[in-house]
């Protein structure tokens, strides 16, 4: 499967996270609000002009910025499905 | 005292078991070691006074984030007795990891597993005793909202308390370098002691969603939503602020004048026109911040705060602010002073800074009072409410150009990833509390800075007493006349200067202050201004007004809510600058265009 970045998804869509590419701290936001790499995610639905993202994983739903987003790489399809 | 400090990730239900906890009767105080306030409050827990200190939330123990800081500051320099840990029951998979962080430091732990009801609905279930036994510290199920549960863990708390305060928070980072092992420790305990299943139910919040966050009706909603707020507290408010002045003025005129008839002129003066004025500028606030945190705490306990941050963020985020900056910036166009005090939602102090500059430039209703006084009294009718849409779009304009300005200088170095919480029924009980908190900060915080704001202006524009008051021989109008090189190339008279400085205090009272200035009320007053300025005159004079201090209250708040007098002045200095700036570049274009 090819690897992409969470921005590509698109709504409905899963994605199982292989790794985060970012600086100190939003590697630790990231961690702690769920994000590590082999984890399902699903992209719930992007605001308009080119706003943020709603990503859901497990039972959380988090919102992060595209350039955020972006350094995030995921692997479309959902882990064992 | 015993300590208890209150620690958890957002939207946790922190606050409401915080607030059940202390039943409202929480102060806000400074700790050594972290600048920023936290409520504190005393309860009685056994026989012991004990008191309970509400951190803010947190994701990580070792994050970066200012919050995170604090937490890690507080515990640092102030080890508590017990910490209480409330895990959303809900997000139990990935709160567990703040848990197990706490549980290296050694502390003296109780957990509280909350939202214990609403996990049952996700088909959750927690076994206690379990974690208990695998953690090593006590865990209760409860619910915060409704109260379940919540006996039995305050008699855990007590007695928990009993033991002596075990290990000091100082190899703090140290300890907490342990990622790996945290994770191992996780994944086991959610093995044996949680069940989530595998595919969560269809909840409410993603139906409601559907909607409220629609491509297309979103932000129509939102504004909708906007509007219906913004009419609920100042249509409301209006009244009631209409009635504690009236109650105020009834009190002056039927007590305080009788009683201090008997003093010298000067002194009846300072104190009913001084200090009296200054207590009725401050009760005036009352009605519109209690109504505001009433409606402001429905929102953001509803979850829509959040919705709100998403739909408006792309706008916002050019301007170097977020998404929830921009519902303050609007509800700053009933009143600043809440909307200065509801920026504390903003977790990251910069973006907080830059909010809090930019949302003095809301033309707020004190503000249209006079500028409708003024577009009557020199515009035709025609004319009239285009002048005022005018005034509307130099509003947005100063704070966009303010926010691009400043953007640079107050960088959030926050990421901009929030949760976005599931949609919650608040309690009134969490309503009326936070209405009933703010209404206290703001007392205790600005009452004595507007009285004594207040009795200075009465000072200036009635010293010396040989002097006519608001006159041109007194303090305020020599400095009228000694700023009148700085006013004049903006055309604003000497007379227009001596309301400006009266403006300083409320905007309510420009209008009153050319009264005491021109000796004229209502019509007459209005026919006055139209024979002596022009229209270029006094547009000037309203984009003037629009700009510099909306008023004392909100410098008061500033003040206390950014706790930096440099950055406060810094505020009053730019909008003074902008103020000038505008009126100068309108003034002389208009003179220049032969107007």
């Amino acid at each position: 499967m090819p690897s992409t970045t969470l921005t590509t998804l698109q709504p409905g869509e899963f994605a199982t996270i292989v790794a985060i590419h970012a600086e100190e701290a939003l590697h630790q936001r990231l961690l702690a609000l769920g994000f590590r790499s082999g984890k399902q995610v699903e992209l719930i639905r992007k605001a308009g002009f080119s706003g943020p993202l709603q990503v859901r994983i497990g039972t959380t739903d988090i919102l992060l910025r595209r350039g955020e987003a972006a350094k995030i790489t995921v692997c479309q399809g959902a882990a064992g499905t | 005292m015993k300590r208890i400090a209150l620690l958890g990730m957002p939207n946790t239900g922190k606050s409401t078991l915080f607030n059940r906890m202390t039943g409202g009767a929480a102060r806000v105080g400074n700790w050594p070691g972290i600048t920023v306030e936290l409520l504190s409050g005393k309860i009685l827990l056994g026989s012991d006074m004990v008191e309970v200190i509400d951190l803010p939330g947190i994701y990580d123990l070792h994050g970066f984030s200012d919050d995170e800081q604090v937490v890690r500051h507080f515990l640092h320099g102030n080890v508590p007795d017990l910490a209480l840990v409330i895990i959303n029951a809900t997000q139990i998979e990935r709160q567990m990891s703040l848990l197990l962080q706490l549980k290296q430091l050694n502390m003296n732990v109780v957990v509280l597993l909350n939202m214990a009801d609403e996990a049952k609905k996700y088909g959750i279930s927690i076994d206690s005793k379990k974690m208990t036994e695998m953690l090593g510290m006590p865990i209760f199920l409860l619910s915060g909202k409704y109260g379940t549960g919540y006996q039995e863990a305050m008699q855990a708390i007590t007695k928990a308390l009993r033991y002596p305060t075990p290990g000091m928070a100082e190899q703090l980072r140290s300890q907490l370098e342990q990622d790996q092992h945290i994770e191992a420790e996780m994944a086991r305990i959610m093995k044996h002691a949680v069940q989530i299943p595998a595919q969560l139910p269809e909840h409410l919040s993603d139906k409601l969603d559907r909607v409220m966050l629609h491509p297309w009706l979103g932000l129509p909603i939102f504004f909708f939503i906007m509007y219906l707020l913004f009419q609920a507290i100042f249509f409301l408010g209006q009244p009631l602020q209409a009635g504690v002045a009236e109650l105020l003025t009834w009190l002056r005129e039927s007590a305080l004048e009788p009683a201090l008839s008997g003093l010298p002129a000067m002194l009846n003066g300072l104190l009913l026109d001084g200090v009296y004025n200054g207590v009725a500028t401050v009760a005036a606030f009352v009605p519109i911040i209690i109504l505001f945190f009433l409606f402001m705490a429905m929102v953001e306990d509803s979850g829509y705060l959040s919705r709100a941050a998403f739909l408006m963020d792309a706008l916002m985020a050019r301007l170097g602010l977020d998404g929830r900056g921009f519902v303050m910036l609007l509800m700053g166009f009933g009143c600043n002073v809440p909307a200065l005090m509801g920026t504390r939602v903003m977790r990251s102090r910069a973006m907080r800074l830059l909010t809090m500059l930019v949302i003095p430039f809301s033309l707020c209703s004190a503000r249209l009072q006079v500028f409708v006084f003024i577009t009557a009294a020199l515009f035709s009718p025609k004319a009239a409410p285009l002048v005022l849409f005018s005034l509307y779009l130099f509003s947005f304009a100063a704070a966009i150009f303010t926010a691009l300005l400043f953007k640079g200088k107050f960088q959030s170095n926050e990421p901009f990833v929030l949760e976005l919480p599931p949609y919650r029924f608040p309690t009134a009980r969490q309503i009326v509390m936070r209405g009933w908190l703010e209404i206290q900060h703001f007392l205790r915080r600005a009452t004595k800075f507007i009285i004594a704001g207040v009795v200075l202006v009465w000072l200036l524009t009635n010293l010396p007493p040989s002097a006519a008051p608001a006159g041109s021989d007194t303090l305020a109008g020599i400095i009228g006349t000694w700023l009148h090189p700085v006013f004049a190339p903006i055309g604003i008279n000497e007379q227009l200067t001596i309301a400006l400085i009266f403006g300083f205090v409320a905007k309510e009272i420009v209008i009153g202050s050319l009264a005491v200035i021109y000796g004229l009320s209502g019509e007459a007053l209005g026919g006055a201004l139209g024979q002596q300025l022009d229209w270029v005159q006094a547009y000037s004079f309203m984009l003037f007004t629009l700009i510099y201090t909306p008023c004392l209250s909100a410098i008061a708040t500033l003040r206390s809510e950014s706790r930096n007098l440099s950055y406060t002045l810094f505020v009053i200095g730019w909008s003074l600058a902008l103020a000038w700036l505008t009126s100068f570049a309108f003034y002389q274009g208009a003179r220049a265009l032969g107007y």
